[in-house]
C-alpha cells in the first residue's frame, strides 16, 4: 500500500495532464455552444488552467531568487477579471441592442 | 503532498468543469464554473502558493463568477430557448486536449515529487511585486482602472 | 504563575486530549487537533448565537420602552430554545417551480463561509483557530463566496421580489466591499503581515505602561474602524442598511420563500457574519485580545477579547434599534462618493503617521490629513439642492 502510494505521487505530469483537460474542457465550452456569456465562462477557464500550468511549473521547476511562476499567475488572475469585467459589459450593451444573447445573430457587419 | 488528496481535488474540479461546460441551463453552469475555480484553488494550495489559491477564491469565485451570473440575470429572455450544442466544437476540443497530451509526454519533464521549497510567503511576494515587478505592477492598475471606466461606460444609460 | 495557567486552560486541556493519542501516525494528529479546534469554535460561537438572539430582542425592547421577551425561563433566556425547537417542527416548504438544488443550497452556502471565517480570528494567546499566513486574505476570500449564496438564495426561489432582494443585497454588499477591504489596509501596511497574529502582537506595548497602542487610538485607525464598521454593519445587512431584508420593503427580500430550518440556517448566517466582523474589527483594531491597561494582565485573554466582542455586538444592536432604514440609493451614494475617498484617505494618514515617527507629530499629521480630506468631500458632495418654494393652493 505504502509502495503503491510513492508509485503514484504525483508529479509534474500529472498536473501538466489535469491543466490540459481544463483547457480543452474550457475550450469546449467556448467554441461548442452560442451563447455569448457561455463562451465567456469557457474563457474564463481556458485562463485558469494556463495560471494551473504556471504555477505547476514553477513548483517543480529549478528555485529561482524571484518567484516568477507565481508572479505571472497573480496579474493573469488581474487581467482575466478586468478582460470579463469588460466582456460582460459588452454583452449588456450588445443584448440592449440586438435583444439576444445568440452570437450567430451579430451579423451587421457582414458581407 | 498526498496522493489521495491531489486524485479528489482533480476529479472534483473536472467533474465540476465538464458540468460547467455541458449544462443546458446556464445559471447551473455558472456556478458549476465557481466550484471548478474553487477547486483550481485547492490546487494552488497543495502547490505551496497560497497567497495565488486565495487570490483565485476572491477575485475569480469573489467577482468573476458573481459578474458572470448578475449578467446572465440581466440579459434573460422570458422563454428560454434551450442552447444549442454544436458538435464540431467537441472535436475540435479534443483534437488539442490529444495534440497537448502528446506534447505532455513526448518533453522532457523533471519527473519525480516536488522538491521541498519554503513555503513562499506574502512578504516575499510584496518585496518582489515592488521591486522587480513594479512596472508591470503599475500597468495592471492603470488596465484595471481604464476596464473599470470602460465597463462603466459601456452599461451606462444614454441621456438622451 | 496562576495568571498563565487559567489564560492557557483551554490549550492545556488540548495538549490533554492529544495526549491520549500520542501513538498514532502524524496525520491523525493533526486531524485530531483540528477537529477539537473546530468543535470548541461551533460550541462558542453557537451558544453565542443563541445568546444574543434573545439578548437583541430584549435590548431592542428596553431601547423602545418595553420589556424584550421574559416569559420562558428566567428572565426569558430559554428564548432561543423555543425558537429553535419552532424553527425545527416548521413545515419545510419549496415553491412548485423553484430550482430545488439551487435553492437549497443557497442556506448551506450562505453559512460556510461564515464559519469559515471566523476560524483565523486570534481567540487569545496561542487560541487561534487556524493559523494561515494570509488569514486576512482568507477571511475576505471566503466573504465573498456570501454574495454567491444571496444570488443563489433569490434565484432558486423562482420569485419576483426574491431576485429584487438578491440583487439590492448583492448591489448592496459588492459596493461596501471595497471600503471594507481598503480600510483595513492601512493597519496590514503599518504591521507589514497579513496574519492577524502579527497584528495583534503588533498593538501589544503599552505607553508609560498604561495606555494601550491598540490602533483605534490613532488618527487613521480610528477613522478606519469607523468606516470598517460601517462597512460591516451593511455586508451583514444590519439597520440602517436593511434594505434586502426590511418587511416594509421586499417581503423578506432573498429570504422570502424560505421556511423552517432554512430560515434559520440563514438566520444563523447573518449573525456569524457579525460575530466574524465584530471580531476582526477587535483583532485589527481594538488589539485582539490584550488588556487595556498594563496592570490589568492578569484576567484571561480570552475574557478581554469577548469583552470586547459583546461591547460591539452591543454597539449593532443599539444602532439598529436606534437609526431609520437609509434607501438604496443613499447607501450606494455613501459608500461610493464618500467612504472610498475617505479610505483611501486612511491610507495615506497612516503612512504620513509612520514616517513622522508614532508619536504627537505623527498624530498630529495624520489628524490634519483626514480633517483636510473630510472637509474636502464635505463641502464637494454638499448637494446645492434646496426646496421648491412652496405654492399654496385654495379652493376658490
Amino acid at each position: 500500500m505504502n509502495d503503491l502510494a510513492m508509485a503514484t505521487t504525483p508529479t509534474l505530469t500529472h498536473f501538466l495532464v489535469i491543466s490540459a483537460a481544463l483547457f480543452s474542457i474550457g475550450l469546449l465550452a467556448a467554441l461548442s455552444r452560442r451563447h455569448a456569456i457561455y463562451i465567456l465562462i469557457g474563457v474564463e477557464m481556458l485562463l485558469a488552467a494556463a495560471n494551473l500550468n504556471f504555477i505547476a511549473f514553477w513548483r517543480y521547476g529549478a528555485p529561482s531568487p524571484q518567484p516568477t511562476g507565481v508572479m505571472i499567475a497573480l496579474f493573469s488572475i488581474a487581467i482575466a477579471a478586468a478582460e470579463a469585467a469588460v466582456g460582460l459589459a459588452l454583452v449588456i450593451a450588445v443584448y440592449r441592442h440586438y435583444r439576444t444573447t445568440n452570437v450567430d445573430q451579430f451579423t451587421s457587419m457582414k458581407g | 503532498m498526498s496522493t489521495v488528496a491531489f486524485f479528489a481535488i482533480a476529479i472534483f474540479t473536472l467533474a465540476a468543469a465538464l458540468a460547467a461546460a455541458s449544462f443546458s441551463k446556464l445559471i447551473h453552469a455558472a456556478l458549476c464554473l465557481a466550484l471548478a475555480f474553487i477547486g483550481i484553488a485547492a490546487f494552488y494550495f497543495s502547490l505551496g502558493a497560497e497567497f495565488v489559491g486565495l487570490a483565485q477564491v476572491f477575485i475569480y469565485v469573489g467577482a468573476v463568477a458573481v459578474l458572470i451570473v448578475f449578467t446572465i440575470l440581466l440579459t434573460r429572455r422570458e422563454s428560454d430557448a434551450p442552447v444549442q450544442f454544436k458538435w464540431s466544437g467537441a472535436v475540435v476540443a479534443l483534437a488539442v486536449f490529444a495534440g497537448l497530451i502528446w506534447a505532455i509526454f513526448k518533453s522532457p519533464l523533471p519527473g519525480g515529487a516536488a522538491p521541498a521549497v519554503a513555503p513562499l510567503t506574502v512578504k516575499q511576494i510584496g518585496e518582489s511585486l515592488m521591486t522587480s515587478y513594479v512596472w508591470p505592477l503599475q500597468c495592471v492598475g492603470l488596465l484595471l482602472t481604464g476596464a473599470l471606466i470602460g465597463a462603466v461606460v459601456l452599461v451606462m444609460d444614454e441621456k438622451p | 504563575m496562576s495568571g498563565r495557567f487559567l489564560d492557557q486552560i483551554f490549550i492545556s486541556t488540548k495538549q490533554l486530549l492529544l495526549s491520549f493519542f500520542s501513538g498514532a501516525p502524524n496525520w491523525v494528529l493533526q486531524l485530531i487537533s483540528s477537529l477539537i479546534n473546530i468543535a470548541a469554535l461551533l460550541g462558542v460561537f453557537l451558544s453565542l448565537f443563541a445568546l444574543i438572539s434573545v439578548l437583541e430582542r430584549k435590548i431592542l425592547g428596553r431601547i423602545q420602552n418595553r420589556y424584550g421577551p421574559n416569559r420562558v425561563g428566567p428572565f426569558g433566556l430559554f428564548q432561543p430554545v423555543a425558537d429553535g425547537i419552532k424553527m425545527l417542527i416548521k413545515e419545510d416548504i419549496v415553491p412548485l417551480r423553484a430550482d430545488k438544488v439551487v435553492h437549497f443550497l443557497a442556506p448551506i452556502m450562505m453559512v460556510v463561509p461564515a464559519i469559515l471565517a471566523l476560524g483565523v480570528i486570534p481567540y487569545g494567546r496561542n487560541m487561534t483557530a487556524f493559523s494561515i499566513d494570509g488569514g486576512i486574505l482568507f477571511f475576505f476570500a471566503v466573504g465573498s463566496a456570501t454574495e454567491l449564496a444571496v444570488f443563489m438564495a433569490g434565484w432558486g426561489s423562482n420569485n419576483k421580489f426574491s431576485m429584487l432582494g438578491a440583487m439590492r443585497a448583492i448591489a448592496q454588499m459588492v459596493s461596501y466591499e471595497l471600503p471594507l477591504i481598503v480600510t483595513i489596509l492601512p493597519v496590514v501596511m503599518i504591521v507589514g503581515s497579513l496574519s492577524p497574529d502579527a497584528i495583534v502582537a503588533a498593538q501589544g506595548a503599552y505607553w508609560h505602561g498604561i495606555v494601550p497602542r491598540w490602533f483605534v487610538f490613532t488618527p487613521w485607525g480610528a477613522t478606519a474602524f469607523i468606516l470598517f464598521f460601517v462597512s460591516g454593519l451593511v455586508e451583514s445587512n444590519r439597520t440602517p442598511f436593511d434594505v434586502p431584508e426590511g418587511e416594509s420593503e421586499i417581503v423578506a427580500g432573498h429570504m422570502t420563500e424560505y421556511s423552517g430550518f432554512k430560515y434559520a440556517t440563514f438566520f444563523m448566517a447573518e449573525y456569524f457574519g457579525m460575530f466574524a466582523i465584530s471580531g476582526l474589527a477587535v483583532t485589527l483594531f481594538l488589539g485582539g485580545w490584550q488588556a487595556p491597561f498594563g496592570f490589568l494582565q492578569w484576567i484571561p485573554s480570552y475574557a478581554w477579547f469577548f469583552a470586547k466582542l459583546c461591547l460591539l455586538l452591543f454597539v449593532f444592536i443599539w444602532i439598529r434599534g436606534t437609526l431609520p432604514r437609509t434607501r438604496v440609493d443613499q447607501v450606494m451614494n455613501f459608500a461610493w462618493k464618500f467612504m472610498l475617498p475617505m479610505a483611501f484617505a486612511c491610507i495615506i494618514a497612516a503612512a504620513v503617521w509612520h514616517y513622522q515617527g508614532h508619536g504627537l507629530r505623527g498624530w498630529l499629521w495624520s489628524a490634519a490629513v483626514i480633517a483636510a480630506v473630510y472637509f474636502a468631500l464635505s463641502y464637494f458632495l454638499e448637494s446645492r439642492k434646496r426646496f421648491a418654494p412652496r405654492t399654496y393652493r385654495f379652493a376658490e
